[in-house]
């Protein structure tokens, strides 16, 4: 498949991630909708890496073949779930505090 | 003889010597120690001062002296040197001569300033002379210009010494902008002189090869600048209304800096270029025009002037007149052997008037004067000396001087000649009407003063004998042919440096005499004229042209109405339109525009944390947008 296809879907999903975090309230589905935007950078960062690994002649040496990009996603993933605890965690906490899962309820940044 | 060339460089480091003692130590030396110290190192350079003159004297010729590099550079090499030929040395005894006597002078005369501005005012009297002392022994231009700022400075500082009195600040003010007026002419002309010839050095640049190289033009112009400057040194049109302002600092301080020495360093500038100057036919004429016309106006604006400062003032304009008559005329010994005799009885008249002035407890009004010759026997007789000297009778000095001056003027000129004798006679007229009004008749002052009146201490009056002798024999260094063949020995002393001194041929001696006989008589009905005009003294308002002369001319209105007043009111505009309108304007609208705009985009900050990613994905686009497009 040519690689506008994935290019193509990544943004897709991208922009699916990006109108969720602007649009919705609910911290939860803002929150899905960044794991979204990571998956989509995930995704394009797997399909340029495999792009490259075709494209290189067959005497390069291993680590450009198999690109190392892919190791990337890898650290992004785990990073991620860490990521996700903490959040969820925060999460809960505001709830126990709050009894909201509101965004816009918490506007204690301004000023 | 050439070893004393070597301990040249003493005559001016002395003096500087005296000031820094004098300067620093102000507020611990007694007076006796500041007098003698500030009258000591004059005294000192005066003696290395004749030394030198001796050694020139004695056929040594012109020695310059190199001291250290100045300025060094690729194209332009300045060496701190000291020449000494027959002008400077003859310069440099006028100087440190009269400069010690008026030294001594001064420590009878500040005797009642605290100790603090008594050693102020030695210091400041020992910087002018060692200013003075560059000035004239500097081997280039460059040592000249910066004795020739020293001099404005020290007439500056010395104008407004009593500078609690708001007035005297403000005559110490106008010479010194006066004096920047002419100076920046001065300093052009050396700047010109450095990119034609590529050099200052006196003797580099008049040498004939140098000369030749320039332009008619480049003469002119040069001259012209050079004249500029000496125009606001010496006191001359349209640069004169600075130096009777600056009667307003001690009587001392007139007699040596606005009557002996700095005044003429106009003088002993263009001297000392006369082989440019003579080069430069527009500009001789110029010179002696201005000169005439500077002696006749000063002249007539004395005979109606009441402060016996005043009165002496014109009378030194008047006198610089002349020598710039003479210098315009080619007649550079003439000029130079009036400075000479001019300081002695300048200096002496102008000691005497502070004697008097002593006396009289601060009063200047010669209406209030009279009848003091025979409460101040030794004053009055110098006085008398001075007086006579000035007017020009023989045998004393300036019959001699002037003399000099008109027969050259004659040869040159017969109508600047006839102006020129008018010019002395209302010379020998209104210093007469000042000695008549000041030392005969009745006492006209309160009875207080009548008391108070006595001789000075001797500390005044040695110097004014000592002068006195000077003013009526100074004179015969320059006996002219008529009277004693060979006896014009300054003449044959400054020949080697006045190279281009025009010689008088078409006048025979017997119309010399006629001459010398016309104006001692005309000098002598002016004086009877003042006799008769001053037996009563009648206190009365001028009107008509006496007004004008007593107004002097309202020279002072006229500048102030077409020069002061004109750059006042630009100054307002620029103060209330540009500075406070435009530039603070500018200033404050950037602040403002700053809070404003700063007060407007807070608002955006709403804590929505919603906001806060909508703006950052937009700007994310924008840059995207610009990255690809742009």
């Amino acid at each position: 498949m040519e690689i506008k296809w994935y290019i193509g879907l990544a943004v897709a999903l991208f922009c699916i991630g990006v109108t969720g975090v602007l649009t919705r309230r609910n911290a939860i589905i803002v929150f899905m909708c960044i794991e979204l935007m990571l998956n989509a950078v995930n995704l394009l960062l797997v399909a340029f890496s495999k792009m490259h690994a075709l494209a290189a002649p067959a005497t390069a040496d291993f680590v450009t073949r198999a690109s190392e990009a892919q190791v990337f996603v890898f650290f992004i993933m785990v990073v991620a779930a860490a990521e996700v605890s903490v959040g969820l965690a925060i999460i809960v906490m505001l709830y126990r505090n709050t009894h909201s899962v509101d965004v816009n309820f918490l506007n204690r940044l301004k000023n | 003889m050439r070893t004393i060339f070597e301990w040249i460089w003493l005559v001016p480091v002395l003096p500087l010597v005296g000031f820094l003692i004098n300067g620093l130590g102000r507020k611990h030396l007694s007076k006796t120690m500041a007098g003698i110290i500030g009258s000591g190192t004059v005294l000192g350079a005066f003696i290395i001062s004749l030394l030198v003159f001796m050694a020139v004297k004695d056929g040594s010729g012109a020695v310059t002296v190199p001291l250290f590099t100045f300025i060094d550079t690729t194209s332009l090499h300045i060496g701190f040197s000291f020449g000494a030929d027959a002008l400077s040395s003859l310069f440099l005894l006028i100087i440190t001569g009269v400069g010690f006597l008026i030294h001594v002078y001064s420590t009878a005369y500040m005797h009642e300033e605290p100790g603090k501005d008594f050693a102020k005012y030695f210091a400041y009297l020992n910087l002018f002379v060692f200013s003075m002392l560059l000035l004239v022994m500097g081997s280039n231009f460059v040592i000249m210009f910066i004795g020739w700022e020293g001099v404005g400075l020290c007439s500056y500082l010395l104008i407004g010494f009593w500078f609690t009195n708001n007035n005297y600040n403000a005559a110490a003010r106008k010479a010194f902008v006066m004096n920047r007026i002419g100076d920046l002419g001065f300093l052009l002309a050396i700047f010109w002189l450095l990119s034609k010839t590529g050099s200052v050095e006196y003797s580099e640049v008049f040498s004939s090869a140098t000369l030749q190289k320039l332009s008619s033009a480049d003469k002119t112009g040069i001259t012209l600048l050079l004249f500029v400057g000496a125009t606001g040194k010496s006191a001359q049109i349209p640069l004169f209304t600075w130096l009777p302002d600056a009667m307003a600092g001690p009587t001392p301080v007139s007699a040596l800096i606005h009557a002996a020495t700095m005044v003429t360093a106009g003088i002993y500038m263009i001297a000392r270029s006369n082989a440019l100057f003579s080069m430069a036919e527009t500009t001789q004429h110029i010179i002696a025009i201005t000169g005439l016309a500077t002696a006749l106006l000063a002249a007539t604006i004395a005979v109606k002037q009441n402060d016996i400062k005043k009165v002496l003032a014109y009378s030194t304009v008047s006198q610089l007149g002349f020598m710039f008559l003479a210098l315009g005329a080619g007649a550079y010994t003439a000029a130079v052997f009036h400075v000479m005799t001019h300081a002695f009885f300048k200096a002496l008249l102008f000691l005497g008037s502070g004697s008097v002035i002593h006396a009289m407890g601060g009063e200047q009004d010669i209406m209030q004067m009279g009848g003091l010759k025979k409460k101040m026997r030794i004053t009055h007789l110098t006085f008398l000396v001075g007086c006579l000297a000035i007017a020009g009778f023989p045998p004393l000095s300036g019959f001699f001087s002037k003399d000099a001056i008109l027969l050259q003027v004659f040869e040159h000129n017969k109508l600047l000649y006839a102006l020129g004798l008018l010019g002395a006679m209302l010379t020998a007229y209104y210093m007469f009407r000042l000695y008549f009004l000041t030392f005969n008749g009745s006492f006209r002052g309160t009875d207080e003063q009548a008391h108070h009146v006595h001789e000075s201490p001797a500390a005044m009056t040695l110097p004014l004998i000592v002068l006195a002798v000077l003013a009526v024999i100074g004179g015969f260094v320059g006996i002219p042919e008529v009277f004693m063949a060979n006896g014009d020995r300054l003449h044959h002393f400054l020949a080697p440096v006045l190279s281009s001194e025009k010689a008088v041929h078409g006048v025979s001696h017997s119309e010399e005499m006629l001459l010398m006989g016309l104006a001692t008589g005309l000098v002598l009905v002016a004086v009877i004229l003042a006799y008769v005009q001053t037996r009563k003294v009648v206190q009365k308002e001028n009107t008509g042209f006496g007004k004008v002369l007593a107004r002097k001319w309202y020279v002072d209105e006229l500048y102030q109405a077409i020069v002061v007043q004109p750059l006042r009111q630009l100054s307002a505009f620029f103060n209330s339109i540009v500075e406070k309108k435009g530039i603070d304007g500018f200033v404050n609208g950037v602040g403002k525009a700053v809070q404003y705009s700063s007060r407007q985009i807070r608002l955006l900050q709403g804590g929505q944390v919603g906001v806060y990613v909508l703006l950052m994905v937009l700007g994310i686009l924008a840059l995207f947008i610009i990255q690809m497009f742009l």
